[in-house]
């Protein structure tokens, strides 16, 4: 875009750039800034040998695309068939998906606790029993990616909904079955593929969501990344300060590879 | 033109070119009866041209026969089958919508060769073929262009050589060129009769624009209200029509006032044998504007209220004693001298003419 840059653009860019960047510098200067000598990167030498990094790191990194993985498996279907199938329940649908916006976490995960001390105690004698030891697997905390799907539906939602608005489905489908496409055919070869974008999106969102949670994980007792660096901070000013900037980093380098890795230079532009 | 291609895809359709049938659909939509006792049939290898005012049904025919819609009563019949029951991908029927179409995300031979993947041919071959069927729309060299990258035209022609990839029996065109400007509408349209006579291939083709059907077509079915309404050869249509509302719908008609009595109508001063339903009194007389004479006469009781230069012809408008205006086509050179106000006679020929009851005004 060969775009001017008028004083006004120049000033908003500016201004931008000076809240944004302002305390991650000042907080990259406090972890790097020791009275005694100078410059010393030894806050996040640490980091990297410190304890926990790597496994909670990964378990963030699990949760999240197991997230993912659901919550498309979910919503794909149900938005598009909500638009192929019945139009006029979309307005319902949207106040549901919009719900966890509006429920605040902390009650929540309080209605999360209720549910799994009630279960095990009425369930003790069914199978179901072990069902709910092994949704709260330290190692793989099943119950955190239920709770994630939940709390990343309003934001998948409108990703999806927005994508499928900016293409005809019913008009793509119709095209597929008379070519000889049977429906599920008709939307895996058809529609998906228009859908790169609004997927992408999607998962980005819930990416961004499930590396920074910290309310749900911290009050249900896992320690993925976030609360990590919580309990990380209480012992060591720097070093906590030092993985906050690294955690931004991180989950900024893991947004543009999701980026790069999607292309997202023919998916806009696809509506001739 | 690439010989080679059209004979075989040609032997290939015409061996079945499809007689197909509606019986009586009926389907209604909440309080709108869409269609209501539609009965129609195309015979094999034939062009049919569904022309009717917006809102009558014919993209719900269509879609009836693609299997996209379902009647609530009634059949739709392929050469003597019933496919009420088999589902859209399986009717064998090619469909060209009126929207662009194409997979955004695929270039023009994948879109082409989309049905052949479907049907699992394999690459090498499907691509052969996709490519035959592009040149055969005149799009050779834009093969691996995407929609995007392509013109409305050029995505409709990509868009039928789609349709036309999986030798479907019957070809379904709702239309498609309504999105498209003057001059290419008039190009495609020609091509995609040149293409249906090659092949051979039974086609229905959807319009609201009667130049276009009456120009395409071997037979038009005039539709109404979800019924039909006349169908017949093009010539026939438009020089005896069955019912008023067919005269009025194809092509230019003026009404003129006449008195029936006993089959013969007196207009214009002088008495014509009638056609057409009408209980004798006062009636209307459906004229073509080409039948009318129109003469310049001082002492005329028609004056010219307006003329419209269109090429060969001039049309004029004529308002008569009474205050109905009548529209009359004149070859331009006797039109000249024919202002606006100039006083006029206005004639019939000596041929019987269709007389319709008196339209409420
Ligand atoms: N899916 C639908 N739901 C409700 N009403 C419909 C639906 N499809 C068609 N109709 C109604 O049925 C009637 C016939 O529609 P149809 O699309 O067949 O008309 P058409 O002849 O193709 O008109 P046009 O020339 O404007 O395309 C219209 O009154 C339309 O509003
Ligand atoms: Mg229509």
């Amino acid at each position: 875009m060969a775009r001017r840059l008028t004083p006004w653009r120049w000033a908003v860019l500016g201004l931008a750039a000076v809240y944004f960047l302002v305390p991650l510098a000042a907080s990259f200067v406090f972890t790097v800034d020791d009275p005694r000598h100078g410059v010393d990167f030894g806050a996040y030498t640490g980091i990297v040998s410190a304890d926990g990094f790597g496994s909670s790191l990964l378990l963030s990194l699990e949760l999240a695309v197991a997230t993912i993985v659901v919550v498309l498996l979910l919503m794909v279907p149900a938005v598009t068939a909500l638009r192929l199938g019945a139009p006029r329940l979309r307005p319902v649908v949207e106040v549901i998906c919009s719900l966890p916006l509006v429920v605040p976490p902390i009650a929540f995960v309080a209605g999360i606790v209720t549910v799994l001390k009630w279960g095990p105690q009425y369930l003790s004698r069914t199978p179901l029993f072990q069902t709910f030891v092994a949704v709260q697997n330290p190692t793989f905390p099943v119950v955190l990616v239920l709770a994630y799907v939940v709390m990343a539906l309003p934001f998948v939602y409108r990703a999806l909904d927005s994508g499928l608005r900016a293409i005809d489905v019913r008009t793509l489908v119709e095209a597929a079955r008379s070519c000889g496409a049977s429906l599920p055919q008709a939307l895996v070869r058809a529609v998906l593929p228009n859908l790169r974008g609004a997927l992408l999106n999607a998962s980005f969102l819930t990416l961004a969501l499930v590396l920074g949670e910290f309310t749900v994980a911290q009050l249900l007792g896992f320690q993925p990344f976030a609360v990590w660096i919580y309990n990380v901070g209480g012992s060591q000013a720097q070093m906590s300060v030092a993985v906050s900037v690294l955690s931004l980093l991180v989950t900024w380098a893991l947004l543009l590879a999701l980026a790069g890795a999607g292309g997202r230079d023919r998916t806009a532009s696809s509506r001739g | 033109m690439n010989m080679t291609v059209t004979s075989t895809l040609e032997k290939a359709a015409a061996e079945k070119a499809a007689t197909v049938e509606f019986r009586s659909l009926r389907r209604e939509f909440g309080p709108t009866v869409a269609l209501d006792g539609l009965d129609l049939t195309v015979r094999p290898g034939e062009f049919l041209a569904l022309l009717g005012p917006s809102g009558c049904g014919k993209t719900t025919a269509l879609r009836m026969l693609a299997g996209f819609e379902h009647p609530d009563s009634g059949a739709v019949l392929v050469d003597g089958a019933d496919v009420t029951g088999v589902p859209a991908h399986r009717r064998d029927a090619g469909m060209v919508f009126q929207s662009y179409s194409l997979f955004p995300h695929l270039n023009a031979v994948d879109n082409v060769a989309f049905g052949l993947r479907m049907r699992k041919v394999r690459t090498a071959e499907r691509r052969a073929r996709a490519a035959e069927l592009l040149e055969l729309v005149g799009l050779g060299d834009k093969r691996d262009r995407y929609p995007h990258q392509l013109s409305g035209g050029q995505q409709q022609r990509v868009a039928l050589a789609r349709a036309l990839a999986l030798r479907p029996r019957v070809l379904l065109l709702d239309e498609p060129l309504s999105a498209l400007d003057a001059k290419v509408r008039l190009n495609l349209r020609e091509e995609i009769r040149r293409l249906q006579q090659e092949l051979g291939i039974t086609t229905l083709f959807v319009t609201h624009d009667q130049e276009e059907a009456l120009s395409v077509a071997d037979r038009v079915a005039v539709m109404r209200a979800g019924r039909l309404e006349q169908c017949a050869a093009p010539a026939e249509l438009y020089g005896r029509p069955a019912t008023a509302f067919v005269a009025e719908f194809v092509g230019t008609m003026s009404r003129i006032p006449g008195e029936l009595t006993d089959g013969t109508v007196a207009v214009l001063g002088r008495r014509l044998p009638a056609e057409g339903e009408a209980a004798d009194g006062s009636v209307d007389v459906l004229v073509r504007p080409e039948a009318l004479g129109v003469r310049a006469d001082a002492d005329g009781t028609g004056r010219v209220v307006a003329t419209a230069f269109l090429g060969a012809v001039v049309r004029v408008t004529v308002r008569l004693a009474d205050g109905t205006e009548a529209k009359a086509d004149l070859p331009a050179h006797e039109a000249t001298g024919l202002g606006a106000g100039a006083p006029v006679t206005v004639s019939l020929p000596d041929r019987p003419v269709l007389v319709a009851g008196r339209a409420q005004s």
